[in-house]
């Protein structure tokens, strides 16, 4: 048991130092969130929304949209990650270690979800400077928990659809196709009652629907459920993924 | 971390009758037929064979990545089916494709490994001291794995595969790719730490030379099924020892000279071809004199004398009717195998 800590511990480490070293990346993974959040906030500036809050404009809307989409978007580089390590053999050399499958994959999630967390907070940080205004700054840790919350469930879903590829362009053909219409049934753009009807359920299906309703309830003071159901929606969607990513992983043959 | 509770009686590695088969659709092709093998502590052991031989499958199987289909196997007195986390926390491997995280410096690389083993804190950084001082690496052990040469890398692997003290080193063709100069070093270094850390080496390759440099005892393995184990000099024996070449003026006089030492019952094989005598005999070195003494006692005036003590190659040619080449591919028998007396 402290040994599968231990391992853990490395390869959260291993993850970090990565994200560290290459700061080309850092900036590469900014880039698409801060360019999306600043053309739609500045081309839809004033624009009425129907459903949007009372005295909410359309950045403050967004921000915590796009704090979402960060997360899918980071946890898919995870998925995409362990594959690569596949495909150079690294992969090999950590399952060939005395270490339980399940902390393996406890150890990736762990590290991947510090730099997804890290990478979210920038953006909402970064917004900042673009008209968004943090109305309960006290309120912060929480969004951060939420946003923890949203990159384990994802980055669980992510090591799921990896454990079933065993090289890098295929899942990455598949998380194009993943991750928009996730990020189009979330309310992450718009309040999903403006969606069709047999499509709004698929956005309640959604756990980055949750997390944004939270992240808004959090960040500026509005949201369309209570704090608690969000969270405890994102609670169980959190451990079903990463129970399923444990199974999967459980099995995977890597030679 | 349990400790190992290693007998000093256990054999290092025991396989019995392994077999592993691959289904594809309604045909199935066999890896590995029947496999069993015996390895003592200490012992360095070579698995020879070509490509597809079923090398890297058997070593697969003994480090708990793949799973046999029938039979089986212990590793250092563990189960590898059963005691998997038992097997993998006392063997080192090394694979034949690196398995490397370039963005990672070499420290960072062993430290890593050490948590993975669940080493504590002190006996992780005395070790990796230790290993890189061993393997060389010390002075560049902060610089990222992506700018280490190839030999540089080949080295850190090894290193890492001993850092946790395992019992069983495995090394899945571990000069393949470098250059002359760093394949001879690597081997001496794998040599030296057989002879230092005393730890059992199983290494696969293709390479007669390197099986015969580096291995106590050598399994040629065919077509998923060992043919031979045994030291590389027992084997040499086995094919009746050294062949003297000796070159005379024409083949009439070849010919009547073969004939003269055919009478001799030190002589195992005569074979004349062209201007050539070769003669077939054990420690060639001592019967060169007598044979050399015999041609000028008949009047047959010899200009050369070629002495080829036998190599794993011919070994190999004789157990397996084929030669492999220097990328491991099969090649077809360019001369006959063995001389024999009529």
């Amino acid at each position: 048991m402290m040994a599968d800590v231990q391992a853990m511990y490395g390869l959260w480490l291993r993850e970090i130092t990565q994200f560290l070293r290459s700061w080309s990346r850092i900036v590469g993974w900014l880039i698409t969130p801060l360019l999306i959040l600043g053309f739609l906030a500045f081309g839809f500036r004033g624009v009425a929304l129907p459903g949007l809050p009372e005295g909410i404009d359309y950045v403050q809307y967004l921000v915590p949209g796009m704090a979402g989409f960060t997360i899918l978007f980071s946890a898919s580089f995870t998925g995409l990650g362990i594959l690569s390590d596949r495909e150079v053999g690294f992969l090999k050399e950590i399952l060939v270690a005395p270490v339980s499958r399940r902390a393996i994959v406890l150890g990736w999630t762990a590290g991947g979800a510090t730099t997804a967390v890290i990478q979210s907070t920038l953006i909402i940080l970064l917004s900042i400077p673009l008209g968004f205004r943090l109305k309960r700054v006290w309120m912060f840790p929480l969004a951060v928990l939420v946003l923890l919350l949203l990159a384990i469930t994802f980055i669980g879903f992510g090591l799921a659809l990896a454990s079933q590829f065993r090289d890098s362009q295929g899942f990455g053909l598949l998380i194009n196709f993943t991750i928009f219409p996730l990020f189009f049934l979330s309310g992450a753009l718009y309040p999903i009652e403006n969606l069709p009807g047999p499509l709004q359920y698929l956005a309640l299906l959604n756990p980055l629907t949750y997390g944004i309703d939270a992240l808004r309830g959090v960040l500026i003071g509005t949201s369309a459920y209570s704090l608690l159901l969000d969270v405890s929606a994102l609670l169980v969607a959190a451990t079903t993924m990463v129970m399923i990513a444990g199974i999967l992983f459980e099995r995977i043959e890597v030679v | 971390m349990a400790h190992r509770p290693f007998l000093e009686s256990d054999a290092a590695l025991v396989v019995n009758g392994l077999r592993k088969t691959y289904a594809q659709g309604d045909d199935t092709t066999v890896a590995l037929d029947d496999i069993s093998l015996h390895v003592e502590r200490g012992d360095v052991v070579g698995l020879l064979g070509p490509n597809g031989a079923g090398k890297s499958t058997l070593v697969n199987i003994l480090c708990t990545l793949l799973q046999p289909t029938a039979g089986s196997a212990t590793v250092a007195g563990y189960d590898v089916e059963t005691e998997g986390a038992d097997v993998r926390r006392n063997i080192g491997v090394v694979f034949q494709e690196p398995a490397l995280d370039d963005q990672l410096t070499g420290i960072e690389t062993l430290r890593l490994h050490a948590r993975l083993y669940g080493l504590d804190r002190q006996t992780r950084e005395e070790r990796i001291t230790e290993i890189l001082d061993l393997v060389g690496l010390a002075e560049v052990r902060d610089q990222v794995v992506e700018q280490y040469s190839g030999g540089m890398k080949r080295r850190l692997e090894i290193g890492r595969g001993m850092l946790h003290d395992p019992v069983v080193l495995f090394l899945d063709e571990p000069t393949l790719g470098l250059d002359a100069q760093t394949r001879q070093a690597t081997r001496e270094y794998i040599q030296q730490l057989n002879e230092e850390a005393d730890v059992t080496v199983l290494l696969t390759t293709h390479n007669m030379v390197e099986a015969d440099a580096l291995c106590d005892r050598v399994a040629i393995i065919d077509h998923g099924e060992i043919v031979v184990f045994d030291s590389p000099s027992a084997l040499k024996a086995q094919l009746g020892g050294d062949i003297v070449t000796l070159t005379v003026t024409d083949s009439e006089e070849a010919t009547r000279l073969a004939e003269l030492l055919a009478s001799y019952s030190w002589v195992t094989a005569v074979h004349p071809t062209g201007r050539d005598v070769q003669v077939s005999v054990a420690r060639g070195q001592t019967r060169i004199p007598a044979l050399v003494t015999r041609a000028s006692e008949a009047s047959v005036s010899v200009t050369s004398v070629d002495l080829q003590t036998p190599s794993l190659e011919s070994v190999f040619l004789t157990h397996t009717g084929r030669t492999i080449d220097d990328t491991g591919a099969e090649t077809a028998p360019t001369r006959p195998p063995v001389v024999t007396k009529q």
